[in-house]
């Protein structure tokens, strides 16, 4: 059953598209990530799924309900969470999280179950205004207020921009319980390795969609002859085989450099005493399977190349 | 780096705001031209020790050296041979891609000579010749993290801090962005920088982690991953701040 349909929608401002001819269509239950880096347009997209926003052209439905036309319907079966904070500073934690749920004809609760997990990790601090809170405990009450009306689908712009590993590991972990709950979960980030953790992602950039998939299947699709390189100097490594005939892209990654090459199959030994010639030392082969940054890079160029 | 030289010496660094501990007597050097990792979770204190060491708030105590100037009594000696870049804070939207440039070095005290060489060098090697008289707002935004890079370090710091410089980019303008950071350290310059991004760990010289207040490791990415016994620098953080 499908959730969210979005449709051939496109959003400019001014000269500037934002949005160009995007059609999703998200089913129910799923936790969908959008990704992409800022600027790509994630934030356009949910302000128009959310009703803050009307396309200039082509249409979307929230659990069937049109976005423009159901406007104060839509609003009552979803649940955002803004990139920004945007909780009352001046309200304890408490006053926030009944607020919301009084401004939805509901009570703490009525739906207590569905963020007791979230909630009491804050709950020792509920007389703290909103404003003292630290970027975590912000986060975690954003998103309690976020669900406390029982959304049908709940929308989440970057919630996790600027939040440490530990803090981003510890939210996702949040997710995937709250998906136990039927709530369809749609997530917007710019970090390539909270993809592989959604059931489907799309990868988007310059408000295009580069492609629509199961982290897994878009990992599978991914072609180019791939290998990775290290020495003990990264930065002339990195400099040097970017002049080797065989060479189509190197990009850091960790302690190695990723390599693909233009030749249907990398030849290692050239490779190797290229670099030897070079003056390199420590030179290490590895094989490996691309991760989804590396599937990104490579829609990225592939889309440039089309233009 | 044959020679080892500190470009930072921090020795029992304490800072207090009323009860609350920000910075539990840190100890710590940097050395000239390395790239230096400062990481942590949010809340740890890592801003506050950066404020300090860019000159910006006093220490409550300890003796604390940047580009051999004291924190305490030579802090517009320390700003004047520091760069600082944030994700937040780095060009004015307004003006143009040059008039950032002329700005910036007006304010460093460069000569007008010296600035034109500057700008003409950093817009060839940017490749941005073509788009120096645009507006910063018209521009994407890998291409102002570059210039705001770039406008970080026209007036030759001895050190630059960099706090949180690739966070939203894509993939390719953040590894483009290392290049620099690769390039600017080649060139001699320190480079002090924050990041959640992991694999960025492993792109630095030394990693220094910070827990509530403290550091709680601080070595090569190499070792910290034999230390605690993992394969990646994103795993030797979650053992560490999760304890």
């Amino acid at each position: 059953m499908i959730s969210v349909q979005i449709s051939e929608i496109i959003k400019s401002y001014g000269k500037k598209i934002a949005l160009d001819n995007i059609s999703v269509s998200i089913n129910k239950g799923e936790l969908f990530g959008f990704i992409g880096p800022d600027g790509a347009g994630k934030t356009t997209l949910f302000r128009i799924l959310t009703s803050l926003l009307i396309p200039n052209h082509g249409f979307a439905k929230v659990e069937n309900l049109d976005v423009v036309k159901d406007y104060k319907n839509i609003r009552k079966i979803v649940g955002y969470m803004p990139g920004r904070f945007s909780l009352y500073q001046d309200l304890s934690v408490e006053e926030n999280l009944q607020f919301f749920a009084s401004v939805f004809g509901t009570t703490i609760e009525e739906n207590y179950h569905l963020i007791e997990d979230i909630y009491v990790q804050i709950e020792p601090f509920k007389k703290r205004l909103a404003g003292n809170l630290s970027g975590g405990m912000k986060q975690k009450l954003a998103l309690s207020c976020a669900l406390i009306h029982k959304p049908e689908v709940l929308f989440l712009d970057e919630p996790t921009t600027g939040v440490d590993a530990v803090s981003r590991k510890e939210f996702w972990e949040m997710l995937k319980k709250l998906k136990n709950f039927g709530i369809t979960i749609i997530v917007s980030t710019p970090y390539m390795d909270e993809a592989e953790l959604c059931d489907r992602i799309a990868l988007i950039q310059n408000g295009k969609i580069l492609s629509i998939q199961s982290p897994q299947k878009i990992i599978s699709e991914y072609k180019l002859p791939l290998i990775a390189i290290r020495s003990d100097d990264m930065y002339l490594l990195v400099k040097d085989l970017k002049n080797l005939d065989q060479t189509n892209s190197v990009f850091l990654f960790g302690e190695y450099v990723h390599f693909t090459s233009k030749l249907s199959k990398i030849n290692i030994e050239t490779i190797e005493a290229f670099l030897s010639l070079k003056g390199h030392t420590n030179i290490k082969f590895k094989n490996i399977k691309p991760d989804i940054e590396d599937c990104f890079m490579a829609l990225i160029e592939n889309d440039r190349m089309s233009k | 780096m044959d020679q080892a030289e500190n470009i930072i010496t921090v020795k029992n660094l304490v800072k207090k705001f009323g009860s609350f501990v920000a910075n539990d007597n840190l100890s710590f050097q940097v050395e000239k031209a390395e790239i230096f990792g400062f990481l942590g979770a949010n809340g740890a204190g890592k801003t506050t020790a950066i404020k300090i060491l860019c000159g910006l708030s006093a220490p409550t105590s300890g003796e604390i050296e940047v580009a051999s100037y004291d924190v305490y009594t030579q802090t517009d000696l320390i700003k004047q041979n520091i760069g600082y870049m944030s994700q937040k804070f780095s060009l004015y939207e307004d003006i143009t891609v040059k008039e950032n440039f002329r700005f910036y070095g007006g304010i460093y005290g460069l000569s007008k000579s010296r600035i034109n060489e500057r700008i003409t060098f950093f817009l060839k090697e940017l490749k941005l010749e073509s788009a120096k008289d645009e507006l910063i707002s018209s521009l994407p935004l890998g291409w102002k993290q570059k210039i705001a890079f770039s406008v970080a370090i026209m007036h030759d710091p001895k050190i630059v801090f960099l706090d949180e410089p690739t966070g939203g980019v894509d993939p390719v303008t953040r590894r483009q962005f290392w290049e620099m950071i690769y390039e600017a350290s080649h060139n001699g310059i320190t480079v002090f920088v924050t990041t959640h991004y992991m694999d960025e760990a492993e792109y630095c010289n030394r990693v220094s982690i910070m827990v509530d207040g403290r550091i709680d490791a601080l070595d090569t990415p190499e070792n910290l991953k034999k230390q605690f016994g993992v394969n990646s620098m994103n795993n030797v953080f979650l053992k560490l701040a999760r304890n």
